[in-house]
């Protein structure tokens, strides 16, 4: 069974969202993926008659903070992600069917749509106890992902946890977790999207660019889309002159974190963290770690859990240097 | 002083939006709304006054016609999942065991596992199959960073286990907060409870009693009409519901019903008109934008949500500064207020009306789905820096057998100990003891397959979660609990909200231990919790204005101050219930730390002697009308709000050895 294809913007406009939102979420995704301005008629004309191709996301060794993220996309909001854009076919925290019914959803999806669907995967796998350290519906995380990424158009791993086993994996990782890639040897078809959460407004955005283009983001050799993973928080942080200026918090509390004075010896791990922070923040960009006055702990980065702890203690370098 | 607004309930000659004390109509029965006549649907059964036995007298099959088949009820016939057999008429009889795995619209991973006998569970077992592992993980490690760890125990239950982590290790190193911290922290945690707990009514629970497919067949007249009767909430007029029903027209048109799929649509249980369903739809879809902006509150506080990140041992990393663009300034504590105050008005003016149109229309759920009665609540929002539990704005302490008449006893966290009997975990006192968090262990033992599974052995071990009992009894967590602690402790506030939606549902106090009860005593404390944020913001703006801008105390922020041994512990109510952290300190690192959370209260299995776990009691007498179609069940389950990535006892002393410590007074 192929897709279903549909116009889109009369079903936009009945379900309330106007030309002009929609064309601002267009504007939004144009800027995000580094497109210029003159692209934004075409993400809008693809948005409007693009097909909705349906999404398997699963749940393993999770806390749900990717899900939770999820929920707080805007531009365009998770209503119109879930009636519109997409067709989430599988989502334990929201779907309506339990047990029997939820897992007949999944096996349709295979079935139906096989190199159609999106997988979109949150949470570590584990291979201790035969990956019965995590069971779902009776089978290991292990079987359920080997089996519903075989047969996906792309699958994208979500999260830290998704990427490399999160908190989990760290040491001394008692029940062997591991991301997709570690859970599916030879996959050749993953984006791995990690910050913890990762942020939703990354996530819209590789759906567009997919939804308009047919193609996917450039990732680096790790698999990371480079529009979001591409600079480090230190590159293109508003906070960036005070650290050239020597201007740094030294107390919490301080006149210099009243002002807003680099975080660096308070241990931000900006410099070494690669994630679009600085741009899009959080929460439909109503504020981000930094500017709330707490450094950056590297939640992007490989295996930051061991590797950016402390995490107040400064990275080495920087501040009286001028070795930036 | 914030307006306040009190639940509004439907009864004759009354205003909507408003709660009138002379309304001497709660001695009536309580009848459903306008019930609209113009379409086919079997038409709602009136309600009656339930009986105060714990089990309905008669099953909702025998009290009804049976349904008839999908197409006559109005629901489109292009419908791809309408279900094709309609219920028994007659009441099921055999005896079978189910397994619902897995227990979807909650956080993480559950398996229930019930035996059924003529059409009602005889026993139930609760199963979390997950395990991480996170006690292990922050064993050597820097006790400043464990709130950063815990709170990435739980992604939905974000905020509250940095909060109890923070608290644990000031208690262990002596450090009071200064007073804008406290406030802040009150705000998130505040916050919290109102993105999550309106979240959880329509996006988790709203489903069990909500058929949306039915939502179709409505007349956005009559829905309007509804709506009215129930709320001043402007959203209301009939071409609003018209374009809600044309969006949910054209969605299941296209044949993916994505989410909607594959689900109960038409089962019996489902006692909505299919008006009530589409207004519960707007509301859903409403509440989905409202809990994205509700939420920013953490991220001006927190920097981001999930996980908002300016938590400190001592304070917060958020500055307060009237002159700065970088702190909490007047044009943060405006925007701060104005997100206080859409939420209590949607938390007032739509979540309240519709959490008590939708109960008065299942009352027998109002004996359905008790646990065994006892609660237990560590309290929070301090509203002092004292640090005496006698300030909290929600009470701590322990009810037991149901009983509000009496205050509540005191709360001692010595009493507090878990079991492994049927947990896949050993201990090497064996399976018959139960240890303190300050004597715990955790060493996973896993005997449950390690292939393909149909059910578990549950004569043995069969679950991730440990078996939390206080004074050896299995308790209750949650915002039942806490309603009957501050109920019992005679909390002004929650007693006038549980006596008004009592009343207005004609329901006795009894009423209150059920599923139904839960799900009130859920939007009682949210309405609450909502009214108390505009003050709490007003206290951190004063302060501001006065020059009171510390945020952090920090006497003890250097290691070097700290003693060579400190033990602590800190607790928060978590909107789904209480969670206490215990750490030892040594020599400035982590040598054990503890979690019992909330959900591992309430989803526990059996212990040594065989008794239940709070929500495996609560199934027994459930009514399954189709095993098939376990909707009776979910319906009581989520009543708890279960969040499994918190119950599987992450978080314990280290592994193999066997710490003993002496508890310095």
């Amino acid at each position: 069974m192929s897709v279903p294809t549909l116009d889109r913007v009369e079903r936009l406009e009945q379900t309330g969202v106007s030309r002009r939102q929609f064309l601002k979420f267009c504007s939004i995704m144009a800027a995000t993926l580094a497109l210029p301005a003159t692209q934004v008629p075409r993400i809008a004309k693809a948005l409007a008659t693009a097909a909705r191709p349906p999404v398997i996301w699963l749940e393993f060794q999770d806390c749900t903070g990717d899900t939770e993220s999820f929920l707080h996309a805007a531009n365009p909001t998770v209503s119109s992600i879930l009636l519109d854009l997409v067709s989430l076919n599988y989502h334990e925290t929201l779907m309506a069917p339990s047990g029997k019914m939820a897992e007949q959803s999944l096996k349709d999806t295979i079935a139906m749509y096989p190199g159609q669907y999106v997988a979109v995967i949150e949470g570590a796998v584990p291979g201790g106890a035969n990956g019965f350290y995590c069971a779902v519906g009776g089978r290991s995380a292990k079987s359920i992902v080997q089996e519903v990424c075989a047969s996906a158009l792309k699958t994208i791993a979500v999260g830290a946890c998704a990427w490399e086993g999160g908190w989990s994996a760290a040491t001394p990782n008692p029940t062997g977790a591991m991301g997709v890639q570690g859970a599916v040897p030879g996959i050749s078809n993953l984006i791995n999207m990690p910050g913890c959460p990762m942020n939703v407004e990354n996530l819209a955005a590789v759906f567009v660019q997919y939804l308009t283009y047919g193609t996917w983001p450039s990732t680096d050799s790790a698999g990371l889309p480079r529009f979001a993973y591409g600079e480090t928080i230190h590159e293109e942080c508003p906070r960036h002159d005070h650290y050239e200026e020597g201007r740094f918090v030294l107390e919490w509390g301080d006149q210099g974190h009243r002002n807003g004075w680099c975080l660096f010896k308070m241990g931000c791990k900006g410099p070494q963290t690669r994630h679009n922070c600085p741009s899009v923040r959080w929460n439909s960009r109503t504020n981000w770690p930094i500017g709330a006055g707490h450094g950056c702990i590297g939640c992007a980065s490989s295996g930051f859990w061991d590797k950016m702890t402390p995490f107040y203690q400064p990275l080495p370098g920087g501040g009286d240097d001028d070795d930036d | 002083m914030p307006k306040t607004y009190l639940p509004f309930v439907p009864s004759q000659g009354s205003t909507p939006g408003t709660f009138d004390d002379d309304d001497d109509d709660h001695h009536k029965t309580p009848r459903p709304t306008k019930m609209p006549r113009s379409t086919p649907t079997p038409t709602v059964t009136p309600t009656r006054r339930p009986t105060r036995t714990p089990r309905p007298t008669s099953t909702p099959t025998s009290t009804r016609t049976p349904p008839p088949t999908p197409t006559a009820t109005g629901t489109p016939a292009s419908t791809p999942t309408a279900t094709g057999t309609p219920s028994p008429t007659a009441q099921p009889t055999g005896s079978q065991r189910i397994a619902i795995d897995p227990i979807t619209r909650i956080e993480g991973h559950l398996r229930i596992e019930v035996q059924i006998e003529d059409g009602r569970v005889t026993d139930a077992w609760s199963s979390g199959t997950s395990f991480r592992g996170m006690e292990l993980v922050l064993k050597g490690r820097d006790p400043r960073d464990a709130w950063a760890f815990t709170q990435r125990i739980c992604g939905v239950c974000t905020t509250v286990h940095a909060i109890a982590s923070v608290r644990a290790v000031e208690n262990a190193l002596d450090i009071t907060v200064p007073d804008n911290a406290r406030i802040m922290r009150n705000l998130l945690e505040g916050a919290q409870y109102l993105q999550d707990h309106v979240i959880h009514f329509y996006h988790l629970h709203a489903l069990d009693w909500v058929d949306v497919v039915s939502a179709l067949a409505a007349n956005p007249a009559a829905t309007s009409a509804l709506a009215q009767s129930i709320s001043t909430w402007p959203n209301s007029s009939a071409d609003y519901f018209a374009s809600v029903q044309t969006k949910l027209k054209t969605f299941v048109d296209s044949g993916q019903l994505g989410i909607f799929a594959n689900a109960y649509w038409g089962h019996p249980a489902y006692k909505l008109p299919p008006e009530g369903n589409l207004l519960a739809v707007a509301h859903y879809l409403e509440a989905l934008d409202w809990q994205r902006e509700v939420i920013k509150m953490h991220a001006i506080l927190g920097g981001k949500n999930p996980h908002p990140q300016t938590y400190l041992v001592g304070g917060m990393a958020t500055p307060v500064d009237p002159a700065s663009t970088a702190a909490i300034n007047p044009s943060r504590i405006t925007q701060l207020k104005t997100m206080a105050a859409q939420g209590l008005d949607f938390v007032s003016r739509v979540y309240l009306p519709d959490l008590q149109l939708i109960a008065s229309l299942y009352p027998e759920w109002a004996g359905l789905g008790a646990s065994m009665g006892n609660y237990l609540s560590f309290g929070d929002f301090p509203l002092d820096n004292s640090g005496d539990p006698a300030a909290l704005y929600l009470q701590r302490g322990v009810v037991m057998g149901n009983n509000l008449n009496a205050p509540p006893q005191p709360l001692d966290h010595t009493l507090i100990k878990e079991y492994v009997t049927r947990s896949w975990y050993s201990y090497t006192g064996g399976d018959g003891v139960a240890l303190h968090p300050y004597q715990g262990e955790t060493n996973p033992n896993y005997t449950g397959p390690q292939s393909d599974y149909d059910f578990l052995a549950t004569d043995g071990k069969y679950s991730w979660l440990k078996a939390p009992r206080y004074s050896d009894a299995p308790m209750e967590v949650g915002p039942l609990a806490r309603v009957a602690v501050a109920y019992a402790a005679g909390h002004p506030r929650i007693r006038q909200l549980v006596d008004a939606v009592l009343a207005k549902l004609s329901l006795p106090r009894a009423a209150l231990f059920s599923t139904l009860g839960r799900v009130a005593a859920r939007g009682i404390e949210t309405l609450a919790i909502a009214e108390q944020l505009g003050g709490w913001i007003g206290q951190l703006e004063a302060n501001m204005n006065s020059g009171n801008l510390a945020i952090h105390n920090k006497t003890r922020w250097d290691p070097a101050t700290w003693p060579a041994d400190a033990l602590g512990w800190g607790t928060t109510e978590a909107p789904r219930g209480a969670l206490g952290h215990w750490v030892q300190i040594k020599n400035g690192k982590i040598e054990n730390y503890q979690a019992v959370v909330a959900t591992v209260w309430n989803g526990s299995p059996r212990d040594a002697h065989d008794q239940r776990g709070p929500w495996e009691q609560s199934l027994i007498g459930t009514p399954v009308a189709d095993p098939t179609r376990p909707v009776e069940i979910l319906r009581t389950v989520h009543s708890f709000d279960p969040c499994m990535a918190c119950a599987v006892h992450v978080v314990d002393a280290t592994g193999t050895e066997v710490t003993r410590i002496q508890v310095v007074p």
